[in-house]
Parts: C-alpha cells; sequence; structure tokens
C-alpha cells in the first residue's frame, strides 16, 4: 500500500481509537462503581455533539429543556431528605441549571465554537448522575442482567427524545481547529490532534484524580469492596452520581471531539458506544492499560478495515470480540456473575 | 443516676429471607466497656453485627445507640459505630496507606484534617503496618489483613468498636498480639463489643459476656462470673487449649 495513504488510515484510525478509549473509560468507571453497562453512553454522546451543533447556528436545544425538567423533579424528590441536603439540592439541581439556561438562551445567538462546546458540556453532563439517580439508584442491588436490560430500555428512549429534540438530519460540530499541519510529505489535521490532546488531557487528569484525591479513592474503593466502603462512611449514592458524572462528561466530550470529524445524527451514537464498549471488554471491564490498548486496535483496524473491506469494517471490529471474550472465559472460568 | 449504655438492642429480630435468624436479642453495651459475645458457628453473631449497624433490616425490637434509635449504615458510621466485618471487606487492590487515609473518611468530614497524626498512632499500635505501607491490601498475610482491618476502623475515631472474630484464622502468635491490643484498646477506655469464637481469650479481657445459641441469649453476666459457669465451661471451655 502507498505510505501515505497507509499514513493518512492510520492518524484516522489513531484519532477514532481515541475516542473509543474515551467511551472505554467511562463504561470502565460506572461498571466498576455500580456494575451498570452504561449503553446510553452513546446518546449522550449525540446529545453532545448536537446539543453544540444546535448552540452553534443559534438555536437553544431541547437538551435543556430536558436537564432543566430533571433538576426540578431532582429538586422536588430532594425535599423530603431534610434541610440540609435540600439546601445542597438546591444548589446543585436549582442554581447550577438556572445559570446554565440563561447562559444558553443568552449566548447561542453568538456562535462562538467554544462556547458553544462549553455549554453543550455543561447540559449534557449532569445528565448522567440525573439518569443514575431516576433510572438506576432505584434498583441499585439488582442483577448485572436487570441493569443492563433498563440500559437498554434508557437507550431506546435517549433515542427517541434525540430524534424528537434534533430531527432525523445530521449536524456538525465547528472544529477546535481548521490547521493543517505538513510534515516532510505527511498531513497531520489540527483537530486530530485536538483528539489526542484532549484524550491524553483526560487520562492524565484521570489518573490524578483516581490516584491522589480522595473523593477518587473513594471511588476506587466503592468499586473495590462495597461493603468496606459502607463501612468508612462512603455514601452508595454519591459514588454512582459521581462515576455517572464523570461517563456523561466524558461521553459530551467525546461527541464534540468526533462531531467535528463526521456529521452525526441522533441515532449515531450506540455505535460508537458499541466500539469503546468492545474495548472496555478488552480490559475485561476492569483494566484500563488494556481498554486503552484495545480502544486504539479497533480504532485503526477499522480505519484500515474501511480501506480494503469497507463492507466488513464492522464485522472486523465485532469478530475481535470473539477471542478476547474466549481468553477471558477461560482465564476467568465461571465467576463472572459474582459481582 | 446510671448514663444510659451507648448500645441495647432490645428484643432485636433480624434475618435473611423467611428465615429469621435471631429470634429477640436483647443486650447492652456500656460506655466505656468491652462486651463479649461468643456461641457456636451459624447462632447469629455475625447477623447481630450487620442489624445493629443497618446492614441488614432490623425486622423487630428495638436498637438504641447514643440514647436514639439507630439509623442506617450511613448514619451510625457518622455516629461512631464502626464494624470490622468478619470478611474484613479491605480494599484489596489499594494500598495500606489508602485503605487507612479512607478510614479517615469519617473524621475529615467532621472538619479533622490530621490524617498523619491517625496513622503515625495507628502505625504505633501495629508498627507492621507502617513497614508495609505502600503494599497492596491484597498482598498481605491475614495476620496483617487483620491489623489493618483494625487500624482502618481506629483511623475513623470509633465511638464504639464492633468486631466480628478478629482472630479467625490466624496463627496463635498473632491472635495474642491481636488481643494485646484489644485489652490496650479497652483500657483507653474505648467501648467494644467483641465476637469472638477463641472464648477463654475473650472472656478474659472482656468487662461482660453474652453466649448467642440459636438466635436467642442463653448465658450472660460478668465474664470472669461466665468463664466460671458449668455450661460455659462444659461447651466452650471443656478442652484446655495451651495457645491462649
Ligand atoms: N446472607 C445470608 N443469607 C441467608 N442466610 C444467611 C446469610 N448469612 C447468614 N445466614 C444464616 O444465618 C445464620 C446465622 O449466621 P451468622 O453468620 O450470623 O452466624 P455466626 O454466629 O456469625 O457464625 P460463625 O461463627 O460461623 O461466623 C446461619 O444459619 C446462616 O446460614
Ligand atoms: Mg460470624
Amino acid at each position: 500500500m502507498d505510505p501515505f495513504i497507509f499514513f493518512a488510515l492510520l492518524q484516522d484510525g489513531i484519532t477514532t481509537g481515541a475516542i473509543y478509549l474515551l467511551l472505554a473509560i467511562g463504561l470502565l468507571i460506572v461498571f466498576s462503581a455500580t456494575r451498570v453497562i452504561f449503553v446510553p453512553q452513546g446518546d449522550l454522546l449525540a446529545f453532545g455533539a448536537l446539543t453544540a451543533a444546535g448552540l452553534q447556528s443559534g438555536h437553544v436545544p431541547a437538551t435543556l429543556w430536558l436537564l432543566d425538567g430533571l433538576s426540578a423533579a431532582a429538586l422536588l424528590a430532594s425535599l423530603t431528605g431534610g434541610v440540609r441536603a435540600a439546601g445542597r439540592a438546591l444548589l446543585v439541581w436549582g442554581v447550577y441549571p438556572a445559570v446554565v439556561s440563561l447562559a444558553s438562551v443568552w449566548l447561542a445567538r453568538r456562535e462562538i465554537p467554544a462556547v458553544s462546546i462549553l455549554l453543550a458540556l455543561a447540559i449534557v453532563t449532569p445528565m448522567g448522575p440525573l439518569i443514575w439517580r431516576f433510572a438506576y439508584r432505584p434498583m441499585a442491588d439488582a442483577s448485572v442482567l436487570a441493569l443492563l436490560i433498563l440500559s437498554m430500555a434508557l437507550h431506546f428512549v435517549l433515542i427517541g427524545l434525540g430524534l424528537v429534540f434534533f430531527g432525523p438530519e445530521e449536524a456538525s460540530v465547528p472544529a477546535l481547529s481548521t490547521a493543517n499541519f505538513t510534515i516532510g510529505a505527511l498531513d497531520i489535521s489540527g483537530q486530530s490532534l485536538c483528539v489526542l490532546g484532549a484524550a491524553v488531557a483526560l487520562v492524565v487528569g484521570l489518573g490524578w484524580f483516581f490516584g491522589a484525591t480522595v473523593q477518587g479513592k473513594a471511588l476506587r474503593a466503592a468499586a473495590s469492596d462495597p461493603l468496606g466502603a459502607r463501612l468508612v462512611g462512603i455514601d452508595a449514592g454519591a459514588t454512582g452520581s459521581l462515576a455517572f458524572g464523570l461517563a456523561a462528561f466524558i461521553a459530551a466530550l467525546a461527541g464534540v471531539l468526533i462531531g467535528a470529524l463526521t456529521p452525526l445524527s441522533y441515532d449515531a451514537g450506540f455505535e460508537i458506544g458499541l466500539k469503546g464498549f468492545v474495548a472496555a471488554i478488552m480490559g475485561g471491564l476492569v483494566s484500563y492499560p488494556m481498554a486503552a490498548a484495545g480502544a486504539l486496535l479497533v480504532g485503526v483496524l477499522e480505519s484500515l478495515g474501511s480501506f480494503w473491506a469497507s463492507a466488513y469494517r464492522e464485522v472486523i471490529v465485532f469478530t475481535l470480540l470473539i477471542p478476547v471474550l474466549l481468553w477471558l472465559s477461560l482465564r476467568r472460568g465461571s465467576d463472572e456473575d459474582r459481582a | 443516676m446510671t448514663t444510659p449504655p451507648l448500645l441495647a438492642l432490645d428484643g432485636l429480630r433480624a434475618g435473611y429471607g423467611r428465615v429469621e435468624v435471631l429470634h429477640g436479642v436483647s443486650l447492652t453495651v456500656p460506655e466505656g466497656r468491652m462486651v463479649a459475645m461468643v456461641g457456636p458457628n451459624g447462632a447469629g453473631k455475625s447477623t447481630l453485627m450487620s442489624a445493629v449497624m443497618g446492614l441488614l433490616p432490623r425486622r423487630g425490637g428495638t436498637v438504641r445507640y447514643r440514647d436514639a434509635p439507630a439509623g442506617s449504615t450511613g448514619q451510625m458510621v457518622a455516629a461512631g459505630a464502626l464494624l470490622v466485618p468478619e470478611s474484613r471487606a479491605l480494599f484489596t487492590d489499594m494500598s495500606v496507606e489508602d485503605n487507612l487515609l479512607l478510614g479517615f473518611l469519617r473524621r475529615r468530614r467532621a472538619g479533622e484534617r490530621d490524617v498523619r497524626g491517625a496513622m503515625a498512632e495507628v502505625f504505633a499500635i501495629f508498627p507492621r503496618l507502617a513497614e508495609r505501607r505502600r503494599q497492596l491490601a491484597g498482598t498481605l498475610s491475614g495476620g496483617e489483613r487483620q491489623m489493618l482491618a483494625l487500624g482502618r476502623a481506629l483511623m475513623g475515631g470509633p465511638r464504639l468498636l464492633l468486631l466480628d472474630e478478629p482472630s479467625l484464622g490466624l496463627a496463635p502468635l498473632i491472635v495474642r498480639e491481636i488481643f494485646r491490643v484489644l485489652a490496650e484498646l479497652r483500657g483507653r477506655g474505648l467501648s467494644i463489643l467483641l465476637v469472638e469464637q477463641n472464648v477463654r481469650a475473650a472472656l478474659q479481657i472482656s468487662d461482660y459476656g453474652y453466649v448467642l445459641e440459636l438466635g436467642q441469649v442463653v448465658a450472660e453476666g460478668p465474664s470472669a462470673t461466665l468463664a466460671a459457669d458449668p455450661r460455659v465451661v462444659e461447651t466452650y471451655l471443656g478442652q484446655r487449649r495451651r495457645d491462649v
């Protein structure tokens, strides 16, 4: 193969691989803290991209009203929990959505790319904790399978909402960088560098969060031993909220990054999320480095596959799962439902 | 006037599914005392600990802690009731230091900031943990794990320490070490509810004892009296064991 084409494909593959990596990390965080396989993460990715695209074209996106509605419900629900809880809730579910709403309505007209992107992140991130609060938390003790079924149901709900909110058309997020660098005969796009930079920054940031902060360690503790976590006073509700918040932020971030590379429609998130899931599975749903390797592998294989055998590129990616699952099941024996 | 006990159970019932395990247990732990609970396997000792901590629903009777009805697990922990469970429940893929740090969480929430000081105290009690502070908890020996589990609870500054078989599965030398520490903690005025299979040692260091059988208290009394009770001697102290 022409080395330049190969390089272009490789660059493409690594860029999308970085997106899958982000999603894999989100899935791992949520799964290890709550045993939930967060299928709707892909839909939040689409929400993130389309919200940013909407703001950029001067509309106030309907996701904002979803945020306001869910926040109001959370605020009402918190009224039963005593004065201190209600005070905190007022700040989180009252003041925050109000500020974001005003900012969105006011700034949507200005169509500044960075502002649209930041607002999209601010709108979609709280949906993680809200979804946890209203959907998963009431059945936190259910089996992994029951939680997965709930995830699928939520996925369809969010797709439906996505169609209502954004219509069937595809939309693009403004690129953070339109620069192009040429090194010798190789072309490197600025947006690819932005994606890689964001992925690296997120990985480093999360590494610091989990390795050096008490909150991060508490989240790890809850994943490591739920009973031990309760006995030192770590609240399962707060841990779940934090995990889902991180995952929703990651999804929204992945959305605004990939939305600048390819136009997305309301239902595009699922497939992207599924590839993040393949990567997470390669890490056995526990290992971050393995998932990272898996994500890059998926991205590159998919990119090369689209050149050689474009009709089969999905087949190639998902076929990867078979040897990985075989290996995992041989290694782990039959304790998969122990969790 | 007598001060109310730190922990008071009255007719506590608890169980799993349709099976009732505790059929009305009454027991008190006075402030500053060590109370031992002994009994055969399956008597419901661990179930009682879980019910007290709110890990298991309390189905009947009352549990009062610090002169108020006992709340949820989170509230019990916040109020200083710290359980070292039979399983230890350590964060095995985290370091010894991180386990201790998380034990301090409760005090941190209360505004305390001196983690180092609290950790130094634990290291003074268990010097072995200091040597292994960077090691993963999952790679510790059984004795070291128990020390870490106890240390983690001590990091929380307990008002009431609930210990479920701290000597379980440990070599005699380590058992002696653990009991030495328990005696020291008791000497400092810490209130302790101790569940033990090691009846002789438990009755030696505690103030008061209960014998639990099939979910009911069948004997109780000051530990020295209980240790001389013919029924207890026959059932639990019959075999003289030289290792304790
Ligand atoms: N999670 C559970 N589900 C159903 N039954 C249980 C559960 N845990 C304990 N039991 C049952 O409750 C009874 C009391 O168990 P428990 O663990 O409280 O006994 P124990 O006195 O602590 O015994 P040991 O000395 O062996 O630790 C036993 O018959 C046990 O089978
Ligand atoms: Mg037990």
